[in-house]
C-alpha cells in the first residue's frame, strides 16, 4: 500500500483555484519534498493531506484512510502520523521536557521523552521554558513534538526556515535518520539544496498543478543536459557548453597532452532547473 | 500496539498542564484572581448603606461578585486567551495530533473550576472579615450553593468556548469580550441593586445567566427576608436552575459544532 494516494485533487477558494487537478502517489518508507513558489497550491494540497481542509473533489487516502473523516477512526488515524507546521509559537510557559512528555501523552506508542529531546539536539535546554529558546531552538521542539509519537508518515512544512548552515546540516542528519526507521516523510521547502540532500523523488507544483515529479538527479532532464567545461588556455578561461563531456575532455586532454588548467565540469543545480521549470510556467 | 488514551484521561492531563500553564502567567492570575478582590473591597468600603433590614449593600455587593466570579474565571477568560492560542497555532497543533477536541474542553472545564474555587473562597474569606457576610448555617443554603456554583461554572466554560469564536484575533479578543461582562455586571444587579435599574434594563438582564447568577447567591448569603426585595418577591431558584441549563445547551452546542482550531 501507498502512503498517500492522490487523485484529481482539486481546491478554489472563491474565485482562486488553489490546487488544479493533482495526482500524486508516495510509497511507504519514501521522503518526497514537494516544491513550488509561494501561492503555488502546496500548502492546500499539504493541508488537505492533513485533514486541515477538505477538497472539492478528488479521492485522497493517506495511510489508507480519507483525511476528513472523524470519530474514533480518525484519531487512530492521527496516532500514526506527525505534522510540523510552519511557525507555530506556543505561549512558552512550559519547559521543552513537559511540553514534549504531555504530547508523548496523546499516542498510544511513543518515542521515549530522552530520546526525542537528544534527537533534535535540545538536551542541553530540557529544562528551558520555550519562550527562552532560540527562534531554531523552537523549531527543532517543533519537530520534537512531530516525531514524538512514533509517526509512520511524518509532515514537513518548510521544516528549517530560519535555521543557520550548522543547524541545517544537523536537522538534514537528523531526517535522514528517520528514514532509516522506515518513516514515509512529505517536505516541502523552499531550499533547493535541502531537497536535493533528502528527498527521493521531488514534485514540483506551480498554479496549481504538478508540473513534474522526478527524482533530483532527473528533474527537468537533469541528467542529460548540457554540462559546462570550463578551462584555461594561455590567459584566457574558455566555457563549452557539451552533451557530451566526456569525449570533449578527452579531445582537450590530448590538446594539452595531459594536466588541463583549472579543469571545472559543471552540470545544471536543482535550482537551475527548478528556476526554469516555474519560469516557463509563468509563460 | 496499545491502545490510544481514553479522552477522559487525556482531559485530566489536559487539565493538569493548563493549571501549571496558568499559574506561571503572574499577570492573568493576579488580573483573573485578584481584580474581582480589589473590586470588592473598593466598593464594600464606598458603599456602605443599609438597603433592607439587616442587610447592607456590601453584603448585597459580594454576593454580585461570587456570580461575577464564576463569570470572570470561565466566560471572559476563556473567550479571550482561547483566541490567543489560536493565534499562536497552538491549537492547530492540537488538532493535528490524536488528542480529541472533548478532551481540549475537559482540560479548560478543570481550569476553570480550580479558578473559581480559589477565587470564591478569596471573596467569601474578605466578605465575612470586612463586609459582615453570615456563613448560612441551613444545610440546603449550601445545597443551592453547590449546584449554583458547578452549573454555573460549567456554563460559564462552554459559553466560553463558543464565543471564543467571536473574536477575530487574540490581541483585539479582551477589547470585544470585557465590556460584555461589565455591561452585563450593570445590567445585572452586581455593582447596582437590581430593582432599582430602569424596567428595561432588568428586562434586558433577564435573558442572560449573570443576573440569575447573583439573584441565586443572593438566596445563599442574604437573609430570607431579603426575597421579598427582589423582583419575582422571591428567589425564583427553579427558574434560575432551568434558564442556567438552557445556556449550558447553548454553550456546549456551540462549542461542539463551532469551534475554531485555525485562524480564518
Amino acid at each position: 500500500m501507498a502512503a498517500i494516494e492522490v487523485t484529481g485533487l482539486t481546491k478554489s477558494y472563491g474565485s482562486t483555484h488553489a490546487v488544479r487537478g493533482i495526482d500524486l502517489t508516495i510509497a511507504m518508507g519514501e521522503i518526497f519534498a514537494l516544491l513550488g513558489p509561494n501561492g503555488a497550491g502546496k500548502t492546500t494540497t499539504v493541508e488537505i493531506l492533513e485533514g486541515f481542509r477538505a477538497p472539492d473533489s478528488g479521492d485522497v487516502r493517506v495511510l489508507g484512510f480519507d483525511p476528513r473523516g472523524g470519530g474514533h477512526a480518525a484519531r487512530q488515524w492521527r496516532n500514526r502520523i506527525g505534522i510540523v507546521l510552519q511557525a507555530t509559537s506556543d505561549s512558552g510557559d512550559l519547559t521543552v521536557s513537559e511540553s514534549i512528555k504531555h504530547f508523548s501523552g496523546y499516542y498510544s506508542n511513543p518515542r521515549g521523552v530522552d530520546e526525542v529531546i537528544n534527537a533534535v539536539g535540545l538536551d542541553e535546554k530540557a529544562g528551558c521554558l520555550i519562550r527562552e529558546l532560540s527562534g531554531g531552538q523552537r523549531r527543532r521542539l517543533d519537530v520534537g513534538l512531530g516525531i514524538i509519537g512514533n509517526p509512520e508518515l511524518l509532515f514537513l512544512d518548510e521544516p528549517t526556515t530560519g535555521f543557520d548552515p550548522q543547524a541545517r546540516r544537523s536537522f538534514w542528519s537528523l531526517i535522514k535518520s528517520f528514514r532509516n526507521d522506515g518513516t514515509t516523510i512529505l517536505l516541502t521547502t523552499h531550499y533547493l539544496d535541502e531537497a536535493e540532500a533528502l528527498a527521493d523523488r521531488v514534485g514540483v507544483i506551480n498554479h496549481g498543478q504538478m508540473l513534474e515529479i522526478s527524482t533530483p538527479f532527473e528533474l527537468g532532464g537533469r541528467s542529460s543536459a548540457q554540462a559546462v567545461i570550463s578551462w584555461r588556455d594561455g590567459d584566457v578561461i574558455k566555457t563549452q557548453a557539451t552533451y557530451n563531456p566526456t569525449s570533449f575532455i578527452g579531445t582537450l586532454t590530448s590538446q594539452f597532452n595531459g594536466e588541463i588548467p583549472e579543469l571545472t565540469v559543471i552540470r545544471p543545480s536543482l535550482e537551475d532547473i527548478y528556476l526554469k521549470m516555474i519560469g516557463e510556467a509563468h509563460e | 500496539m496499545n491502545k490510544i488514551p481514553t479522552a477522559v484521561s487525556l482531559g485530566l492531563r489536559r487539565g493538569g498542564l493548563e493549571i501549571r500553564q496558568f499559574v506561571r502567567q503572574r499577570e492573568s492570575v493576579v488580573f483573573t484572581l485578584l481584580f474581582p478582590v480589589i473590586l470588592l473591597l473598593i466598593f464594600g468600603s464606598i458603599f456602605k448603606d443599609t438597603i433592607a433590614p439587616g442587610v447592607t449593600f456590601s453584603q448585597y455587593f459580594v454576593a454580585g461578585m461570587i456570580a461575577s466570579g464564576l463569570v470572570n474565571t470561565g466566560f471572559q477568560a476563556l473567550a479571550i486567551t482561547i483566541p490567543l492560542e489560536r493565534d499562536f497555532g497552538a491549537l492547530k497543533r492540537l488538532r493535528g495530533t490524536p488528542m480529541p477536541a472533548s478532551s481540549y474542553f475537559i482540560g479548560k472545564a478543570i481550569l476553570v473550576s480550580v479558578s473559581t474555587l480559589i477565587q470564591i473562597l478569596m471573596l467569601l474569606g474578605f466578605g465575612v472579615i470586612f463586609f459582615g457576610v453570615e456563613m448560612p448555617s441551613d444545610p440546603t443554603k449550601w445545597l443551592t450553593f453547590t449546584w449554583l456554583v458547578l452549573l454555573g461554572s460549567t456554563s460559564s466554560t462552554a459559553l466560553g468556548i463558543a464565543f471564543s469564536i467571536v473574536p477575530k484575533s487574540g490581541r483585539g479578543a479582551s477589547a470585544v469580550v470585557s465590556p460584555i461582562v461589565i455591561i452585563l455586571q450593570f445590567f445585572s444587579g452586581v455593582f447596582l441593586v437590581f430593582t432599582q435599574l430602569p424596567t428595561w434594563m432588568q428586562q434586558l438582564a433577564a435573558i442572560f445567566p449573570l443576573k440569575w447568577l447573583t439573584q441565586g447567591i443572593r438566596s445563599v448569603f442574604l437573609p430570607d427576608s431579603f426575597a421579598t426585595q427582589e423582583v419575582a418577591r422571591s428567589w425564583e431558584n427553579e427558574k434560575t436552575f432551568v434558564i442556567l441549563l438552557l445556556w449550558l445547551a447553548i454553550g456546549i452546542y456551540f462549542s461542539v459544532r463551532k469551534f475554531k482550531w485555525e485562524r480564518d
